[in-house]
């Protein structure tokens, strides 16, 4: 099933809708929140996996900008820098989807890129600057 | 048998001594029996690379013409405050130094992103810093102000010199409070959601010697990637606490003062850190080699992580306000798991000491007393042991009060 990670950006007046439910009912879209912040009278914002079979990905995203959510890419990922690393681990404990773990063979670090879902929550955590936020 | 250094050495020389790491000791005990392993082993390597607050290094920058006196004045190593309180070019700079203009946690979290640890790792990895001085101009010391690019190949002695290192054993840090806390033991989510420890357990310098049998004064180490040497116990070296039945300490015991000669070392091995909303610091990497002079000295270096015990220790609270709860004591074996049990609940752990990196400096100087370059010491002195008394105190506050006015009358 082809799966796309985008953010959802709400304005103001959006915030009331049930938008999501509408991408999983009428366009049959499993929908994994990863990370939301939704605040009254403010522009919301959510990170979401977009999950669908043949055309409902892309009418679904359709959709949301029929409605007037701007859909964006995401754009920013999380870089380690494995000759900066120390393989002190900190940066793991704070890693909601284990992205970033340990061999424990050997107590190294590894990092699944793909589990990844940009929350930064390991910048604060590493304090050799090995893990960086990049931009496209 | 009993062996000495004397003889050990001369195996050394030879190229026929034998080394095991503190890890693959365990197995050689195991397999082989005390008796048998202390007959064929001579020498142990141990291993930890961690934050070490209380480290720094001292310099003698050479003459500028004409001369500047930075002694009683202020300088700087890329903004970074040094301590200038000498002669005329000695300057001490601190891992934990900030720039004075650094945000420091006004925005809290603060970022410290760069301090004295950094101007130590950037000295050593070979880059250009920048010195500035700013004196009062005396008539032998006319200079009042220098801003001078240097680098580490110019300027003359640059020592490492850490007062506290290698601590033998370390609290788990757990957050029992409602926020989110920033320490040096990293950042501790609330209601115990995460444990961070700092040890290099079986690898530990000072776990694998717990009673300082063979460690002591002058004691030849592998310090930031170069030899260094043991100058005394270090500050807050503390012998007499609770200790395992292996006399292994349950808490935070003795520490050790190293110093060495910064222009052998490494950035592999000193690196500058930056903890959230607490400082900077550096990370240094230290290896104690532990001569195998008998079965017992050989017993306390096979130590493995399943006997070693850290104490669990709640920093939004106990810690701050320096009360003595701990608790739990958990095994360096279950923390590595990346699990332990708290109160009846599992939290996750982290380390701050890194595991790989102690490995790695075991199996360096193992290879480097193979090869024959680096010789064992008989210590010049021991260091306080555990019956001694010597102990480490809290402040004891006596706080100042203005003097009273003479009255006239």
């Amino acid at each position: 099933m082809p799966k796309k990670k985008v953010v959802l950006n709400f304005p103001p007046h959006l915030i009331d809708q049930p938008i999501i439910s509408h991408l999983i009912r009428d366009h049959g879209l499993e929908v994994n929140i990863l990370k939301a912040r939704i605040t009254p009278n403010e522009w919301g914002r959510m990170v979401v996996e977009l999950r669908g079979n043949g055309g409902n990905l892309e009418d679904g995203l359709n959709h949301l900008a029929q409605t007037g959510v701007v859909v964006e890419p995401l754009a920013r990922e999380i870089r380690w820098l494995e000759e900066r690393c120390v393989q002190c681990t900190a940066c793991t404990a704070p890693c909601p989807t284990h992205a970033l773990g340990v061999e424990r063979s050997d107590m190294t670090i590894t990092f699944d890129r793909e589990l990844c879902i940009a929350c930064e929550l390991c910048l604060n955590a590493c304090p050799y600057g090995a893990i960086e936020m990049s931009f496209d | 048998m009993a062996k000495t250094i004397q003889e050990i050495n001369e195996k050394i020389r030879q190229g026929k001594a034998v080394v095991c790491t503190a890890e693959e000791i365990i197995g050689v005990v195991k397999e082989k029996g005390l008796k048998q392993a202390a007959a064929q082993v001579d020498v142990v390597t141990t291993g930890t690379f961690g934050p070490m607050c209380s480290s720094g290094a001292y310099f003698n920058m050479g003459h500028s013409k004409p001369r500047i006196k930075m002694g009683g004045g202020r300088v700087t190593l890329n903004d970074i405050p040094a301590y200038a309180g000498f002669a005329a070019v000695d300057l001490f700079i601190g891992a934990t130094a900030i720039a004075e203009d650094d945000p420091r946690n006004k925005v809290f979290p603060g970022k410290f992103i760069y301090g004295g640890g950094h101007v130590i790792e950037d000295l050593v990895a070979g880059k250009d810093v920048r010195l500035t001085a700013n004196a009062y101009g005396t008539d032998c010391y006319p200079r009042r102000a220098l801003d001078t690019w240097i680098r580490l190949t110019d300027i003359n002695e640059a020592v490492l010199f850490n007062m506290r290192n290698a601590y033998q054993n370390y609290n788990v840090a757990v957050n029992r409070g409602d926020r989110v806390i920033y320490t040096y033991m990293g950042v501790l989510q609330p209601r115990m959601r995460n444990a961070n420890y700092c040890t290099a357990g079986q690898f530990s310098p000072l776990l694998n010697d717990p009673l300082y049998r063979t460690v002591g004064v002058g004691t030849r180490i592998f310090l930031g990637g170069g030899v260094g040497f043991v100058v005394s116990q270090g500050t807050q070296h503390n012998p007499g606490v609770r200790r395992t039945e292996r006399g292994v300490p349950k808490v935070p015991a003795g520490t050790l003062s190293l110093t060495g000669d910064l222009k052998q070392m490494s950035p592999r091995w000193l690196r500058g850190a930056s903890f959230t909303g607490y400082g900077v610091t550096l990370t240094v990497g230290v290896g104690l080699p532990i001569p195998i002079l008998d079965e017992e000295i050989l017993h306390f270096a096979s130590v493995s992580d399943d006997d070693l015990v850290a104490p669990v220790v709640d920093y939004s609270e106990a810690y701050p306000n320096c009360q003595p709860e701990i608790l739990a004591e958990v095994t360096v074996a279950q923390l590595r798991s990346g699990e332990i049990t708290v109160d009846g609940k599992k939290v996750i752990t982290a380390g701050h000491s890194s595991y790989a990196r102690a490995r790695e400096i075991a199996l360096t100087l193992k290879q480097w007393i193979e090869a024959g370059t680096f010789l064992l010491t008989d210590p010049v002195a021991y260091l306080p042991a555990p019956e001694s008394g010597y102990a480490f105190k809290p402040l004891k506050e006596r706080p100042w009060e203005p003097p009273q006015e003479i009255s006239d009358n």
